[in-house]
């Protein structure tokens, strides 16, 4: 009887997936008539200039805040692994609340503190900058970046914390023993045993960013990444082409989430 | 320098990075929320400096989206909790360990998976045309799925079983058989062994499960809006709405101050509940 339970919780699970899926090649517009098979709702997708753009501006946020949060996130559990107790005890409750605090507030938050910094900041270049044209900050990539690298940095964090944790002292002292430098010590025995834990941290930030709609639908300013463009489509009306994109966005997210799994499982199985 | 000086020097410089992002991304905006609600709106929309509680005074004119919240919230995380249960338990204790990770990390990946888009596919299930329509050729007319508070709680419960479900397999996985053993040795049917032994070992694991996942429910606006239509309203929508259409900020930032005030609460009585029934700290996800 469990079984038949735990057998139908996959398929509550995976069925909508498969939906999206499967009427992302129906000829016909609606869920109640499939039509034939056609790939042209991806066509149309591919062909659809507006999508593309914020396609292209997803991969550009995504690609740059994971990395980001991959150097910083590595450092800070590199550096954690050598601080006190209370600077650690600090730096626990700031990244816990990183990921803990609904996105809807850190938008919100990350939008007012920008705004009102640029209102300080503006003046202030336009007062100092020799030329006619002095640069102005305002949202837009930068402010994404910045606001998903809050959460992508915590999980990085977290992630290379946990490898370091199983990480055998002994080859790290008999690398000091026989009188290796700190930094030798660290690049041939410590970084390539967590090298797979950042890569993980990466894949995952990069997979967070990609797919988040509410923080960048507050920081975005006049930008528009794919999640809020397919949400002004979805709020006009459900068309065969979200199912196109969305097909691809669920089977890209897949294939990195199982990629980063794969890079996690050696040597530490079964746990997330 | 002296070499401990040095190590000093070098922990700071690998923690400066992430220590500058946490202030000036997490910390400074928090403050600046909590300053703009105790201002006022400007004319124009925006934020005007002042020092009143009157945002807060002002929180009942939006407490229908704060009942939605706070009744669909709890409610969905424990439906989550209901469900996750068995499978946590079947995952951590029934499955040959060979088949075990496969199972896991077919939870994992939905977790991982765009939630605009999962959402979105019970849109497309739930809308007109699609089990209403195969309903009404068995002769169920008119039957409204969408736009309901059903819908919304299906769509929580969906958009957050896996968030739900690892925990509490974390805290089954680490369960020590052999107290389960010693357990049905001393004579324990099976049941009081579930209760007075592994219920009580994974309450950890359910406690984390529980208050992560009602905490971000309490922010949600995606699956509100998308499954409710606008007729069920989250603090979420109230949070947009405020920000991005009305710009009443010092009102919205009230408002953000208090979800993040009932979230500390929660979490604070969620772990003191899990100290006083198990003696033991919550699960790190992880």
């Amino acid at each position: 009887m469990m079984r038949a339970f735990v057998t139908a919780v996959y398929g509550f699970l995976y069925l909508p997936i498969g939906l999206v899926v499967l009427f992302s090649f129906n000829a016909g517009r609606h869920a109640s008539d499939f039509t034939g098979f056609s790939v042209q709702w991806y066509g149309r997708a591919l062909s659809n200039t507006f999508l593309m753009e914020a396609l292209t501006n997803s991969l550009i946020v995504a690609t740059t805040s994971a990395a980001l949060a991959s150097l910083c996130g590595t450092a800070a559990a590199l550096g954690l692994g050598r601080a006190g107790p209370r600077t650690r005890a600090v730096f626990d409750a700031l990244f816990g609340a990183a990921i803990v605090v609904p996105g809807v507030v850190i938008g919100i938050a990350t939008l007012v503190a920008l705004v009102q910094l640029f209102g300080i900041v503006n003046p202030a270049l336009a007062a100092l900058w020799p030329g006619d044209a002095p640069p102005r900050l305002s949202l837009g990539y930068g402010s994404i970046i910045a606001a998903h690298g809050l959460f992508s940095t915590a999980l990085v964090t977290m992630i290379v914390r946990a490898r370091l944790g199983a990480l055998g002292r002994d080859m790290v002292e008999a690398s000091s023993d026989l009188y290796a430098s700190p930094f030798t010590t660290f690049r041939s025995i410590v970084l390539p045993q967590i090298l797979p834990a950042i890569l993980a941290g990466f894949l995952l930030a990069f997979t967070f960013s990609f797919d988040d709609f509410i923080v960048a639908f507050f920081v975005a300013g006049s930008q528009t990444t794919l999640p809020m463009y397919v949400f002004a489509s979805i709020r006009r009306g459900v068309t065969p082409e979200i199912n196109a994109i969305g097909a691809l966005v669920l089977v890209a997210s897949i294939l990195l989430v199982i990629t980063a799994q794969l890079l996690l499982r050696r040597r530490r199985p079964a746990s997330a | 320098m002296s070499s401990a000086a040095r190590k000093r020097l070098v922990t700071a410089l690998l923690l400066a990075p992430a220590a500058v992002w946490l202030f000036l991304f997490l910390v400074l905006p928090f403050i600046a929320i909590v300053v703009f609600s105790l201002g006022e709106r400007a004319p124009a929309g925006g934020y005007q400096p002042a020092l009143t509680l009157a945002q807060y005074a002002n929180l009942p004119a939006r407490a229908a989206a704060f009942w939605n919240t706070l009744v669909l919230a709890p409610a969905g995380a424990l439906a989550c909790l209901l469900i996750a249960y068995p499978v946590a338990y079947y995952l951590a204790l029934k499955v040959l360990p060979q088949r075990r990770l496969l199972l896991v990390a077919l939870i994992i990946i939905p977790f991982w998976t765009s939630l605009l888009i999962r959402t979105y596919a019970w849109m497309y299930i739930l809308g007109g045309r699609g089990i209403p329509a195969f309903l009404e050729l068995v002769g169920l007319p008119d039957l409204r799925l969408i736009n309901t508070p059903g819908a919304v709680l299906l769509g929580i419960v969906y958009g957050y079983l896996p968030l739900m479900i690892l925990p509490i397999y974390i805290s089954l996985e680490r369960l020590d058989r052999r107290l389960l053993e010693a357990s049905a040795d001393l004579g324990a049917t099976p049941f009081s062994t579930f209760f007075s032994v592994t219920l009580r070992l994974s309450l950890p694991g359910m406690m984390t499960g529980f208050s992560l996942v009602l905490i971000l429910l309490l922010g949600e606006y995606l699956i509100p809006t998308l499954l409710g239509g606008g007729k069920v309203f989250f603090i979420g929508n109230a949070l947009v709405d405020l920000f991005l259409q009305s710009r009443n900020w010092p009102f919205g930032s009230a408002i953000a101050v208090a979800l993040v005030g009932i979230a500390v609460v929660l979490l604070l009585a969620a772990n003191r509940i899990t100290a006083r029934l198990s003696g033991a700290r919550q699960v790190d996800l992880l």
